[in-house]
């Protein structure tokens, strides 16, 4: 196991942290779909997709807490943080709204996912790098699902038109914070473990851009208030809900095993 | 499910190959608005457990199907007919799949 500076261990914690979050949290709003899909075989894809996040989730916060030396497992980290402890974006807590706000988060959150793992797959951490080389094969299947997705919903009928539309707008706000730099990667940025996020933004627009436009879907305004914080603990009061359903049984039962 | 929904998707076959050069076999069938998402659903409906390296799927309505009464002209085993059975050679031994 590599041992760090102290500066460069208390932000890579941080970052797995961030990384394994998303993936937990959107892998659980995702799951309250199961049994609730539109279809069959969607309500399987998704419940898929959904394992496929929780699985991502747990190797990184089980290398979070080798990095933090603490001995604290992926288990203690997902269930025994509150939610002010908890890094993930504000775009993967909100509430899963209907299918067309479920696939239009995903696609947004995919593209990004998408973009970063091929940076990560070269990290100069290499258990960091080994597990997102692994991951990215999901993650390119994810985005297959959603872009695909986006397309019929976009160019259907008007009702799914109107209701993907809808979902962009409402997520727009949360969708700046996945490019926002946080000073305390910086030192990870400097060492080559993670990409510097300025340099796949580009990549992103234009990746959202040409898909919404060949599902005849507008780009949201830019101009407009913009979610933040979410690296300093701040989240919307979904988090809370969400922790809250996901962490009893552990709670309730420290230790329960199958 | 959450409301009714009106699913008048077709029905597309799946296939099923599970290594190089083995036959596709028939899996089963999901219902897709198209065959990108008929790929997809097959992708997911049947291959997520086991290993795959390639899929079929094939709409339903396009596969002809022979009909039940033909049962005994179709298929009346040719037992008794002992020239349509090539056993009267030996296969070498190391010829596999005969």
């Amino acid at each position: 196991m590599n041992s760090f500076e102290p500066e460069i261990q208390e932000a890579l914690f941080d970052y797995l942290l961030h990384l394994g979050d998303n993936r937990l949290v959107l892998g659980h709003r995702l799951s309250e779909w199961c049994g609730h899909g539109p279809v069959l075989e969607e309500d399987i894809a998704l419940a898929n997709i959904a394992l496929d996040l929780v699985g991502q989730a747990s190797h990184l916060l089980c290398l979070a807490g080798e990095v933090e030396g603490k001995g604290r497992s992926e288990d203690d980290l997902a269930y025994f943080r509150e939610a002010i402890a908890f890094r993930n974006f504000h775009l993967v807590e909100q509430p899963r709204g209907d299918f067309a706000f479920t696939i239009a988060r995903q696609f947004l959150f995919d593209a990004h996912s998408y973009l970063l793992y091929q940076k990560l797959q070269n990290s100069s951490y290499e258990a960091f790098a080994a597990i997102a080389a692994k991951a990215l094969k999901e993650i390119t299947y994810h985005l297959r699902h959603s872009h695909q997705w986006i397309l019929r919903l976009g160019d259907g009928t008007e009702e799914s038109h109107r209701r993907t539309q809808n979902a962009l707008e409402d997520l727009w706000t949360y969708t700046d914070e996945m490019f926002l730099s946080e000073s305390k990667d910086e030192v990870l940025v400097a060492q080559n473990i993670v990409p510097e996020l300025s340099s796949f933004r580009g990549e992103w627009e234009k990746m959202v851009r040409d898909v919404l436009t060949e599902a005849t879907l507008k780009v949201p305004e830019e101009n407009q208030y913009m979610a933040k914080g979410c690296r300093q603990g701040r989240h919307s009061e979904h988090l809370g809900h969400l922790l809250a359903e996901m962490q009893i049984l552990a709670r309730s039962f420290p230790g329960a095993q199958w | 499910m959450e409301t009714t929904v009106n699913n008048d998707w077709p029905v597309w076959e799946v296939f099923v190959q599970l290594k190089s050069g083995a036959p596709h076999e028939h899996a089963g069938n999901v219902h897709a608005p198209d065959a990108e998402m008929a790929l997809q659903n097959a992708r997911d409906v049947y291959t997520r457990r086991g290993k795959a390296c390639s899929l079929w799927v094939v709409p339903s309505v396009e596969i002809t199907a022979s009909s039940p009464v033909d049962q005994g002209p179709f298929f009346d085993p040719g037992n008794d007919k002992v020239y349509r059975h090539p056993q009267f050679y030996k296969v070498p031994r190391g010829v596999k799949n005969v």
